[in-house]
Formats: structure tokens, C-alpha cells, sequence
């Protein structure tokens, strides 16, 4: 018997009692929907972290200095103030560099900024020209702090769209405007760009003032925060952590590795955690989408024993007149797969149009992976031959005489 | 034509055991029924004689004894040998018709044919040509609800005839149809046989055994009486 025939029959038998097999299919449709949907709804979570991260500049590797260690007692990381501009200097001038593009020295401070009557708190940060570059930051009006600002050791500061809002409020142009850190009294040069952001990721609620006039004048250090660098190319980003480290470690005199008073971090460290985080949750809830799926499964195989206890008869009869188990046992498999099948395309559409709806709502990407629905696909196949097995199997090994005889 | 029986059985038993008990439901049938025999298998309920026709049908498998089904030994073989026995050798009517539900009376006959793997455009034809062969030309795509019961048991007939089989097994055929129909049937079992099909009818009613050619009594899962009917009732009329 050919399998074509077999389906055209399962078809068939589905269709005359609509209102169960359109029931027995909804448990997929909701299984399968969910999964694709809460699937795609982390791998948009996933991604909108990992674009905000990226937002911060590409090819980006940052040196922190390192923890004090005083008497066995570790403390925070950063804390310590070995990492100066001088370093910086050395880095970009050294011929033993060669897989650095740019490079940008900062020192940053939360810190208090007034003007008029409102007030914020805000990161500012002391920033030499080239960190626009590394930080892929852009003007929306004005300039960007230049190598004169720097030179001069002017008070002019640039400052990012929600220090804007907060301070002058929504759509004012603050260029020209004096604002007060520290006591002291910049003005106003120019606005950033809006990047998006939230959290320790907001790119947008910062101040930047010439790093010369940070170190000199408004915080009093003589040393960094940190020293970001662009390297030349994502490949590679492991050579220029380690030429950089192995670089700033003989600068610092010290022989080992695990000596050192400054980490490098790559961006690609922090994306690849990111991920490992964001990845969990999407898990996570491809879990608790399973489990619906699962709940489906079993309606699937309880409408097909029912359908094989007010079948026995037909089953009888097919067996009288010739049909061998595999043949039953086919028969009754076709049925459940077409049922979890049709189950899964509709589920798949269901979980796309969900999950773009969800994008619509929540500004998220709108993100469906091939594999994802692939995937579902695979699933819903599979559990219908994994819940239509029990049901055939006892429609294959029902006795001829006994299934003829039932009333 | 071969002059071997076309059904021989030889000492067939068969016991049903249950923990307590064992009762026997046939035990020591030897009988023949040569090629072009319409016999009826007639006994009380009880008597056996459904055991026996379940045997006979390669639906059920002797305990004792032996079973030859024209030419092939029916005994300790597998439920799919069984099922390959029943599509090529044997036309089952049922008293009940068993027809596919919510099917044309074209796909219940073309059924057995599609078990036994015969090309598509073949079946279509024999199916249309056995309907015509029960007078049912005109009704290939009604479905068994839309048929009477005459009507029902005249596809079955035309399922059971498709795969031309060693013997017809008639189990009650008239015995849920109106007496008028009932003749009917008989009348195509007759014509059937003159046509040289073998017919093994079960029957309780001695109206319409009178019908066959040979009559078999069972009482008790034993054959009590064997004689050809010397009286058989020839119908006249023609469908």
C-alpha cells in the first residue's frame, strides 16, 4: 500500500470530526507557538544587548587598573591609580604596537552637574579626541572635545541627549549653555547623538570635558579610569590583548602575568557573557514553552486512543481483509503526524505573528531563526510519532475476532 | 481445475483455557469441501460453529489439527501470513456488511485490492466491474449510509468476490437484511455458485441454508450431521 494513499486516507478520516481534530491540534498550536515565540523573544533580547554593546565601539578592548591588595585584603578592581596617561602615550608611540588603530585615555567620575534650577547625576567623563572614534560616539550639534580643548585645558564640555532632557529639558539646545561640575563652570559645545542604551549600558547620560582639564582641574588625579583601544581588526583581538599586556607589563616591571596591576578586557568578553546570560533565559523559557508542548503531546495521544477504541471494527475489518500491522500501524501513525504536523505549521505561524507583535510593542528586533522553526517542525513531527506510537501499536496488535465482535 | 477439496481439515480442535477452566469450543472436525461446493455450516448458538468459521477464515488458528486451505497448510503461522491468507484466499461477508463508515461503496472494494498491492488503474476497474457483477452499477459513490441494507451486503459480496478468492465465507449474511433482500442475496450466492465460486455460508436459519448444496450441522464444537441437500431451493429470478 502506497504511503500516498495512506495519508489521503488519514486526511480524510481527520476531516469528518472536525471539531475534535481541530481540538487535539490547538495543544500543538499553543506548544509550538509558544516555543517559537518565547524562543525568539530571548534571542531579541539577546540581540539588543549585544547591539548595545557593540554601541560602545567595535574591536574595543579596555585596560582597568587593578584591585589594591593590601595585606592579603583584595580589593575593588580599579581602584588602583597606576594606569596613566603616560602608559597611554607609550602604547600609541611604541614601534612593538602594531595591532592598535586608536587609541583613548579617559578618566570618569559620577558626579553632580548643575545649572539653573535643575540639577542630574551624571558620568563625566575626561575624554580625549580619539574617543570619539573608539566609542563610535557621534555629534548631533556642535564639535566633539578637539586636540585644542585638550592643549588649552578649556572648560568646554559635550554632553549626550538625556544629560540634555534632564537638565534643559526635551528639544532645548543647550549649545552655548554653562552647566556646573564640581563648582566649576563649563559650557557647552556640543551634543551627542542618541545611542541608546539602558542601565550601565546608557550611552546617552554622560558628560564629556577635555581629559587634560578632568586630570588637572576638576578631579585632581594625575592617573586613568582606563584606556580604551580600537584594534585594527576583530581577528585580531587576542593578539592585541596580549601584545598590549605583555607591553604594559614590562612598562610596570613586573615578569608574571598573574602580577599584573591592570585587566584588559575585550569587548568580545563582555558580548560572549552577555550572551551566556541572555542565552540561559532564552533556555529558559524554551523550557517552560516545552512543557505546553508536552501537555500537547498527550492530547494527541488520548484523541488517538480514543480513535482507536471507536475504531476497533473498522480495525477488525481492515485486518479480515488482508491489512498486515505495519500497514495499521502506518495508518494510525499518518493520522497522529498529520495532526501534530498541521499542528506545528499553524503553531509556527502563530508563533511568528505573536512574537511580532511582541517586537512592534517593545521596540525589541523582530528576530525568527530558520532553525528555530526547523526545529518545531522536527518537534511536532516527532511527537506525533513519539504519542501516536502507544495508539497505533495497540490498533496493530488488536486480535481480528476480537476487534470484528466489538459492539 | 485440480479435484483436490479445496478445504480439508483434519481433526481440528480448539480449547479455550483460562485459569480455572477449559472449555472446548471445537474438537475433532475432519471434514473436505471440494471446488464448487455452496455448503451451509449450521448449529445453535454455541455449538461452535463461529469458532469453526474463525478458523476457517484464517482469523483464528486451531489448538490440534491440521487445516489445509487450497493447497496451503494454515497452522502456526505469524498474524501478518495470516492477513496475507485472508487478502488472496478468502472473501469474508459479515452479517453486520462491515463496510468502511462514511465511504463509497467503490473504496470499500477497492480496499482488499489495495492490500495486496495491485496497480491503481487496475482496481478501478475490477471494483466498477464486480459492483455491476451485484447490480450496483449506478451506485459506486454512495456511501454505506446512503445504501440499504440488501445494498450494503451486495458491496460487501462485490468485496469479498474482487480478489478471487479460494472461497467465499458468508458468516449470517441475510441475517440482518428483510426477508425480500434476503433472497436476493441467495440469488446471487446461487449464481455465484453456478459460476463455480466456493461458498461456505453460517447460517442458523434453515430457510435460507435450504439455499446451498450441502449442509454441515455442528452440536456441541462436533459436526453431527454432513449431507448434500438433494432439496436445494433454486431461485428463479434473476437481479
Amino acid at each position: 500500500m502506497e504511503f500516498s494513499e495512506i495519508f489521503l486516507e488519514g486526511l480524510g478520516t481527520l476531516t469528518l470530526n472536525k471539531t475534535r481534530t481541530g481540538l487535539a491540534i490547538l495543544g500543538i498550536v499553543i506548544g509550538i507557538g509558544s516555543v517559537i515565540a518565547l524562543v525568539s523573544l530571548g534571542q531579541a533580547t539577546q540581540q539588543t544587548v549585544q547591539n548595545q554593546i557593540q554601541a560602545l565601539g567595535s574591536n574595543l578592548l579596555t585596560i582597568s587598573p587593578g584591585a589594591i591588595n593590601q595585606g592579603g585584603v583584595r580589593g575593588a578592581a580599579g581602584g588602583r591609580t597606576n594606569l596613566t596617561l603616560d602608559d597611554a602615550d607609550a602604547i600609541s608611540s611604541s614601534p612593538e604596537i602594531t595591532t592598535i588603530k586608536n587609541i583613548s585615555p579617559e578618566l570618569s567620575r559620577r558626579t553632580q552637574v548643575i545649572t539653573g534650577g535643575s540639577n542630574t547625576n551624571t558620568q563625566v567623563v575626561g575624554a580625549v579626541p580619539a574617543y570619539a572614534e573608539v566609542h563610535k560616539v557621534s555629534i548631533a550639534s556642535g564639535n566633539f572635545i578637539s586636540q585644542k580643548d585638550m592643549d588649552a585645558v578649556t572648560k568646554n564640555a559635550v554632553v549626550g541627549p538625556q544629560v540634555v532632557s534632564d537638565l534643559f529639558g526635551d528639544g532645548a539646545n543647550p549649545l552655548g549653555q554653562s552647566i556646573r561640575i564640581n563648582k566649576q563652570t563649563f559650557t557647552i559645545v556640543g551634543v551627542t547623538t542618541s545611542k541608546g542604551g539602558t542601565g550601565f549600558l546608557n550611552q546617552d547620560d554622560i558628560i564629556f570635558v577635555p581629559l587634560s582639564t578632568a586630570q588637572k582641574q576638576l578631579f585632581g588625579a594625575n592617573y586613568l579610569s582606563s584606556i580604551a583601544l580600537e584594534a585594527k581588526s576583530s581577528d585580531i583581538m587576542t593578539d592585541a590583548q596580549n601584545e598590549v599586556g605583555y607591553f604594559l607589563l614590562s612598562r610596570h616591571k613586573l615578569s608574571d602575568p598573574s602580577e599584573a596591576d591592570f585587566s584588559i578586557v575585550s569587548q568580545q568578553d563582555i558580548i560572549n557573557t552577555a550572551s551566556a546570560t541572555t542565552g540561559t533565559f532564552t533556555s529558559l523559557l524554551a523550557g517552560i514553552a516545552a512543557i505546553s508542548l508536552l501537555v500537547g503531546g498527550i492530547g494527541i495521544m488520548n484523541i488517538m486512543l480514543i480513535t482507536v477504541t471507536e475504531r476497533t471494527r473498522e480495525i477488525g475489518l481492515r485486518k479480515a481483509l488482508g491489512a498486515k500491522k505495519k500497514i495499521i500501524t502506518t495508518q494510525f501513525l499518518t493520522e497522529s503526524v498529520i495532526l501534530t504536523f498541521t499542528g506545528g505549521i499553524i503553531g509556527a505561524l502563530f508563533g511568528i505573528i505573536t512574537s511580532y507583535i511582541i517586537s512592534r510593542i517593545t521596540g525589541f528586533p523582530f528576530v525568527i531563526s530558520g532553525s528555530s522553526i526547523l526545529l518545531a517542525f522536527a518537534v511536532s513531527g516527532g511527537i506525533g510519532i513519539l504519542f501516536g506510537w502507544y495508539p497505533a501499536h495497540k490498533a496493530a496488535n488488536l486480535e481480528p475476532i476480537e476487534a470484528l465482535r466489538y459492539e | 481445475m485440480s479435484t483436490k477439496p479445496i478445504i480439508q481439515t483434519n481433526h481440528l480442535s480448539k480449547i479455550y483455557k483460562t485459569d480455572l477452566l477449559e472449555t472446548v469450543a471445537l474438537s475433532d472436525i475432519t471434514f473436505e469441501i471440494n471446488r464448487g461446493e455452496f455448503v451451509a455450516i449450521m448449529g445453535p448458538s454455541g455449538s461452535g460453529k463461529s469458532t469453526l468459521m474463525h478458523i476457517l477464515g484464517a482469523l483464528d488458528q486451531p489448538t490440534n489439527g491440521e487445516y489445509v486451505l487450497d493447497g496451503e497448510k494454515v497452522e502456526k503461522l505469524t498474524d501478518d501470513e495470516l492477513a496475507d491468507i485472508r487478502n488472496r484466499k478468502i472473501g469474508f461477508i459479515f452479517q453486520a456488511y462491515n463496510l468502511l463508515p462514511r465511504t463509497t461503496a467503490i473504496r470499500n472494494v477497492i480496499l482488499p485490492m489495495i492490500y495486496a498491492g495491485i496497480p491503481k488503474e487496475e482496481r478501478e476497474d475490477k471494483a466498477k466491474k464486480y459492483l455491476a457483477m451485484v447490480g450496483l452499477e449506478n451506485r459506486n459513490e454512495y456511501t454505506s449510509n446512503q445504501l440499504s441494507g440488501g445494498q450494503q451486503q451486495r458491496v460487501a459480496i462485490a468485496r469479498a468476490l474482487v480478489m478471487n478468492p479460494s472461497i467465499l465465507l458468508a458468516d449470517e449474511p441475510t441475517g440482518n437484511i428483510a426477508s425480500v433482500q434476503a433472497e436476493e442475496i441467495m440469488t446471487i450466492f446461487q449464481n455465484l455458485n453456478d459460476e463455480g465460486h466456493t461458498i461456505v455460508m453460517i447460517t442458523h436459519e434453515p430457510d435460507i441454508a435450504r439455499h446451498s448444496t450441502r449442509i454441515i450441522k455442528i452440536k456441541d464444537g462436533k459436526i453431527h450431521e454432513d449431507y448434500i441437500n438433494h432439496k436445494q431451493r433454486r431461485i428463479k429470478f434473476k437481479t
